[in-house]
């Protein structure tokens, strides 16, 4: 029972990042429709920024700030200068500009930094809490992890549903014929969602990496997870995107606790597939209609 | 009439076969195993165009089924000790089978929703190999053995007769392929491609055209995946990875999509790209970090220009330079229309 509760209070960290990454893609996903799958590679560039800036300034929050501006910077300047020139050809085409984004960022990371891991600091203590004398399974930094996330994405949806710009997005993610009809600059506002994927990408990167070491293909996996975190919940929705992510993150703590890594992928895959039986787009997906 | 481009892929396929027996002849054994390579890749890619060129269907897990083929295989030469061609056929016949219960699985989904299942179904199929390690090998692999057949001399080099058979099954899947796609059935995932309502007001089984699709590029996939084995001589997780079927989808879109040449220029760049770009650092004296790495940026880089350069892929380029410098192609083929087949959005 205590290794029950260990491997859920674990998983749900894990599940945070998952569900960060889930909802950068889901951010693109609805105002570009397009799978970004430079997301992880985009956050591992960020986090070596990081390690740099923590390396020579000595202070962690100075390299996670600059992380996130990192991020936001990428994710603009992605979008500003490979995507939208792809916007209007055949869907495919963006897909694989992101792949070779993707594989530009780990081959830039390997000129600078080599393949070796390299590790990377937490913000918190990361030895076990404990409730008396029972081992919990989770640290400090584990809860800033969640936390740091929670904050971060109930952020963005306070944003997006009072201020005007959020408004905004969610009519240009809604409809943007209609959207530029009414005087939305729906380019900018593409710019603006990829700026945010790429600051929720730096920040699961810069929180993940304590515990996956950092080298040019270390986000890999993690993207993966995310990926199908964000099918799991609806690609176009964002808390789809945090209630898959937190579902990946504990089911494959808890399933790999007791029957060892080895079978996380498998279990992932079954979860995925029995949601998408039920539901072929994913768990919150609105009532849609496929135009064909 | 009926006849004439059955005529003509026969005759590139000669064409192709010829070429490549001279060129196996004069290069050095580097350059066939190269060219091995090169055509276990066209027959893995071309089964990917037909899937999502044709039929619209995205597909990041053919890494899985070229696993499966070649698991097959490995099993079947170790423990049977079969003649290749038998392994071959089974192995197509195994691939075909995964093939048909994927594609009726994957049948409701579409765009990101496919990618997504199939893109796990490519992470956790190579994890298998680990959950019986008697049988599978576990991370290590399996061994396999495969030599020239001895009427050749003992002194005919192994590399070329690899580049031999590679070419021989990719040749015969064009061939076939391409009559297929002229068929009936390739008309009816074209039609499933572009409008799947209109196309079955017009009687076509759109979920059978659609799994039909799944068990053609699968069994591909697995041939792809049996020729592989045979030509590195081992089978293990680390040669399934993410990478290959991310590499086998970057193919079919940068050599055109939807079209069976264009997987031939998407084979070639896949595969002579990242050595030529290594040959290139190592020969400037660059230190083997910077080298190794060099390629990796420069393929990443010639992926988005070719995306931005010719939006219809290599062969879009090729259909499309001659006709800008008014040299006209005799049979100007327009590339398969490649617009954007499916669109989701809220009503």
């Amino acid at each position: 029972m205590v290794e029950f509760l260990q491997f859920t209070l674990g998983g749900v960290s894990f599940g945070m990042i998952y569900a960060a990454i889930a909802l950068s893609l889901v951010l693109i996903w609805r105002g570009t429709r397009l799978l970004n799958f430079a997301q992880g590679g985009m956050a591992m560039f960020t986090t070596f920024i990081a390690l740099e800036v923590i390396y020579r300034t000595g202070s962690y929050w100075a390299g996670f700030v600059v992380a996130l501006a990192a991020g936001i910077v990428l994710g603009a300047a992605a979008e500003f200068a490979v995507i939208r020139p792809t916007l209007g050809k055949p869907e495919l085409n963006a897909v694989i500009v992101t792949i070779g984004l993707l594989i530009l960022l780990e081959g830039l990371a390997g000129i600078f930094y080599g393949g070796q891991f390299r590790s990377f600091p937490t913000a918190f203590s990361d030895i076990g809490l404990r409730a008396g004398s029972t081992p919990l399974g989770v640290s400090r930094f584990d809860v800033f992890v969640a936390a740091a996330v929670l904050a971060t994405t109930l952020l963005l949806a306070v944003g997006f549903r009072y201020t005007s710009a959020g408004l905004r997005m969610r009519a240009a993610a809604f409809n943007a014929e209609v959207a530029r009809l009414s005087g939305i600059r729906v380019a900018r506002v593409i710019t603006v969602g990829w700026a945010l994927a790429g600051l929720l990408g730096a920040l699961a990167g810069v929180l993940v990496s304590p515990a996956t070491f950092l080298y040019p293909n270390s986000m890999d996996s993690i993207f993966v997870f995310g990926f199908t975190a964000a099918v799991i919940g609806g690609l176009d929705s964002p808390v789809g995107a945090v209630i898959g992510g937190l579902l990946l993150g504990v089911v494959l703590n808890i399933a790999g606790g007791y029957l060892g890594a080895d079978v996380t992928a498998l279990i992932a895959l079954g979860i995925l597939v029995v949601v998408l039986m039920i539901r072929p787009s994913g768990l919150f997906s609105g009532a849609r209609v496929r135009r064909v | 009439m009926t006849m004439r481009p059955l005529l003509r892929i026969l005759g590139a396929a000669l064409v192709g076969a010829a070429l490549i027996a001279v060129l196996s002849m004069k290069l050095n054994a580097f350059r066939d195993y190269q060219i091995a390579e090169i055509a276990v890749d066209v027959t893995a890619v071309a089964g990917l165009t037909v899937l999502t060129g044709l039929s619209g269907q995205i597909s990041l897990g053919n890494g899985a089924f070229m696993a499966i083929g070649a698991y097959t295989t490995a099993l079947l030469l170790l423990h049977l000790g079969w003649p290749f061609i038998a392994v071959l056929v089974i192995a197509a016949i195994v691939t075909a089978a995964a093939g048909a219960i994927v594609g009726v699985a994957a049948a409701r989904l579409h765009g990101p929703y496919l990618a997504g299942a199939t893109l796990m179904l490519g992470v956790a199929l190579p994890s298998l190999a680990n959950a019986d390690q008697g049988i599978f090998g576990g991370d290590q692999g399996l061994n396999v053995v495969y030599s020239a057949p001895g009427f050749l001399g003992v002194n005919f080099p192994l590399t070329r007769w690899q580049a031999w058979v590679c070419s021989a099954v990719a040749i015969v899947v064009l061939v076939l392929l391409a009559n297929l796609a002229r068929s009936r059935v390739g008309r009816n995932w074209r039609a499933v491609r572009d409008d799947e309502v209109a196309a079955a007001l017009a009687g076509v089984n759109v979920a059978r055209a659609r799994v039909l699709a799944f068990v053609v590029s699968a069994t591909c996939a697995g041939m792809a995946g049996a020729l592989l084995a045979v030509i590195t001589g081992l089978v293990a997780p680390g040669a399934f990875t993410i990478t290959l079927s991310i590499a086998l989808l970057t193919a079919v879109v940068i050599g055109g999509l939807g079209s069976l040449s264009g997987a031939i220029w998407g084979s070639l760049v896949i595969v002579l790209l990242p050595t030529y770009a290594t040959d290139v650092a190592t020969s400037h004296g660059l230190s083997t970090t910077v080298a190794s790495n060099i390629p990796v940026a420069a393929y990443g880089v010639v992926l988005i220009l070719v995306m931005l350069i010719f939006p219809q892929g290599i062969q879009g380029g090729v259909l499309w330079l001659p006709r800008r410098f008014g040299i006209s192609t005799a049979p100007a083929r327009q590339p398969v229309s490649t617009e954007p087949h499916e669109k989701e959005g809220t009503e």
